[in-house]
């Protein structure tokens, strides 16, 4: 999640998940009125660290216009609620230790640290 | 990231007002349940004041209110009253006497520091009051598990009228 425009990326984002539910892959959008005001992308993932089954958010985004009016917790909920049907009784997502903003966000929706730390290094070349 | 004193009283003190916005709460109330003194807990509450989370109520007996936006205020912008966060601050010598020793552990701890600093940027007081309900209700759910009764459950947070019974609480 980090604010940037990336359309290739995008576009493979949309061929991956836009296309029905296959793979436990999710994209939902907020509707308002014919126009789309929000998405949220996430994912079951069952293979990761040994660990059960679990929900991944990977992207979530609201107009800017109509921020604080309860779209993003909307979208989250809806998520969720896809993410229960499919079994999943656990969400994670990665954030930006600098994006205040969707780390409130999240934190506003109970979200706490979970049990993982990310690590990463630059790769000399 | 070690909190001082100061610090966490402050938290528990604007917890305390957030809970409730409408009520009025003197500094001995609250000096008293975390077991401080009065004058210590003056001093912090008068910082409150003076950068707008609580206000001074006029009148018998006096104490303050919250006067926050629950809903903006972080529980960073609440530390940041009381810590000094620049990291000359804590080393004291000039950046050129440092040994390699000193950068490592440097950069370890101020790891820890970033971590700790994006954690109470990110919590706001809204945030935190929901925290505290989720607490109690688990703490309720647990209970009712173990003595199998709804009734005689009540959650951890003392209302005004029985904060007293609940007693004294010492802060670590
Ligand atoms: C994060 C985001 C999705 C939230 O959407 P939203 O519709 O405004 O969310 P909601 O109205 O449901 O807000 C729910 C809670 O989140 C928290 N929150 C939202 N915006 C906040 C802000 N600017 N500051 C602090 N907390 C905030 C609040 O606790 C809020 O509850 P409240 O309004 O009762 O205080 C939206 O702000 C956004 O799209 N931000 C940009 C995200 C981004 O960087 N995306 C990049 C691609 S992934």
């Amino acid at each position: 999640m980090t604010g940037l425009e990336k359309r290739s990326y995008w576009r493979s984002v949309y061929r991956r998940y836009g296309d029905a539910e296959q793979a436990g892959r999710k994209f939902l959008v907020a509707d308002a009125g014919g126009r789309v005001v929000g998405f949220v992308i996430g994912e079951v993932r069952d293979w990761e660290f040994g660990s059960q089954p679990c929900g991944w958010v990977f992207a979530i985004d609201v107009r800017p216009d109509i921020r604080r009016s309860g779209i993003g917790t909307r979208l989250l909920e809806a998520i969720c609620a896809s993410f229960r049907r499919a079994g999943v009784r656990k969400l994670r997502t990665m954030l930006a230790r600098d994006n205040t903003l969707i780390l409130s966000f999240f934190r506003s929706q109970g979200m706490m640290a979970g049990l993982f730390i990310p690590l990463e290094m630059d790769l000399e070349t | 990231m070690r909190l001082q004193k100061n610090t966490s009283l402050a938290l528990y003190s604007v917890i305390e007002f957030a809970i409730d916005p409408a009520r009025r709460i003197s500094a001995a109330e609250i000096a008293d349940k975390y077991g401080v003194s009065s004058h210590h807990l003056a001093k912090v509450l008068s910082e409150l004041a003076r950068a707008g989370v609580v206000e001074s109520v006029r009148g018998v007996g006096g104490g303050y209110r919250f006067s926050g936006n629950a809903r903006r205020l972080t529980l960073m912008d609440i530390i940041q009253l009381f810590e000094d966060f620049d990291p000359r601050a804590r080393e004291r010598r000039e950046p050129k006497e440092l040994t390699a020793v000193d950068m490592a552990l440097g950069a370890v701890l101020s790891e820890i520091d970033e971590i700790a600093k994006a954690t109470f940027s990110s919590i706001t007081l809204a945030t935190m009051l929901r925290l505290i309900e989720r607490q109690q209700s688990g703490a309720t759910t647990a209970a009712v598990r173990q003595d199998g009764e709804r009734t005689a459950v009540r959650p951890g947070i003392p209302r005004s009228r029985d904060r007293k019974s609940n007693g004294r609480r010492k802060l670590a």
